[in-house]
């Protein structure tokens, strides 16, 4: 039986990469009867949609963003550098 | 090596090994380049500048731009090197030229977990109140950018590149310099600092109202 840390990595490995049917099985099995882990599995799978919707965002907030005055500027620059 | 590389490919790279025009450029990879050049300088009118750089230098140069890799991966090589010019210009020395090794401890990991107890949860997480409502507020989106900037500079670097840029495995793994092993390790330790993070600033607030 995997332990709850060797499964919130699995869990985590099971949005990068393809696991191995063994760890599927053993992960399925370990998640039958750990809630916990279970959260954790719907909370990883929410922060993928959430964060790839976040960087689809048009009128995200500007922190992780070009503002858009360097994007304006940027862009003359690029201009007016054309080869 | 490359069927691992293969097999992580789990989604199609969002840009073609085509290349587009360069007036793209700013448009297509603008925002991923500046993040990547923000959550290394930590400091946004320098990765202003730096995407600046970058983009002149692709300018003079993307004759040369072969195609063996996507064009975001060709750019955040150029960007790399502005990066190293950028530190020099400072007098400091680049402060993550040392990837984040997976056999590294991570003290959040280890706090997380107890040993003593088999490795279960040390508090448990129980499920969320109403996550699909957050997406819904401009609130949630600070507080989600909010905690990306607390990662440590390697996970956030690796998550922002994967997650909210779409680089896949193999080739996030060369923008990153590691193994698919280390950038699995640096997705995982994201996700439990970014829960963490999430459950206290925005989900505990939401249960008690
Ligand atoms: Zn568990």
């Amino acid at each position: 039986m995997l332990s709850c840390k060797e499964t919130s990595l699995l869990v985590s490995q099971s949005l990068d990469r393809r696991l191995a049917w063994r760890e599927r099985i053993a992960l399925r099995m370990h998640l039958l009867v750990c809630g916990a882990c279970r959260s954790f599995a719907d909370q990883a799978a929410f922060l993928r949609t959430a964060v790839r919707r976040f960087g689809r965002r048009a009128n995200a907030p500007e922190p992780l963003r070009l503002s858009q005055d360097a994007r304006e500027r940027i862009a003359r620059e690029l201009r007016d550098k054309q080869p | 090596m490359g069927a691992v590389l293969r097999r992580i490919h789990s989604r199609p790279l969002p840009v073609t090994t085509q290349g587009t025009a360069p007036e793209a450029w700013l448009d297509m990879h603008g925002d991923a380049l500046f993040r990547y050049a923000l959550l290394r300088a930590h400091d946004r009118d320098a990765a202003e500048d730096l995407v600046q750089d970058t983009l002149l230098a692709a300018l003079r140069s993307h004759r040369d731009f072969a195609g063996h890799s996507s064009e975001r991966t060709w750019l955040i090589g150029i960007l790399k090197h502005k990066l190293a010019d950028h530190w020099r210009r400072l007098g400091r020395e680049a402060p993550l030229e040392t990837p984040l090794d997976a056999a590294e401890t991570d003290e959040l990991l280890e706090h997380l977990f107890d040993a003593e107890n088999g490795d279960h949860w040390r508090t448990p997480p129980s499920p969320w109140p109403d996550p699909d409502t957050a997406l819904e507020q401009q609130q949630f989106w600070k507080a989600l950018s909010g905690c990306i900037d607390t990662l440590p500079s390697a996970q956030a670097q690796a998550f922002a590149l994967c997650e909210i840029d779409g680089v896949a495995g193999a080739e996030a793994c060369k923008v990153l310099d590691v193994s698919p092993t280390n950038l699995w390790v640096m997705l995982h330790r994201a996700r439990l600092r970014l829960r963490q993070c999430l459950e206290i600033h925005w989900f505990a607030n939401v249960s008690k109202e």
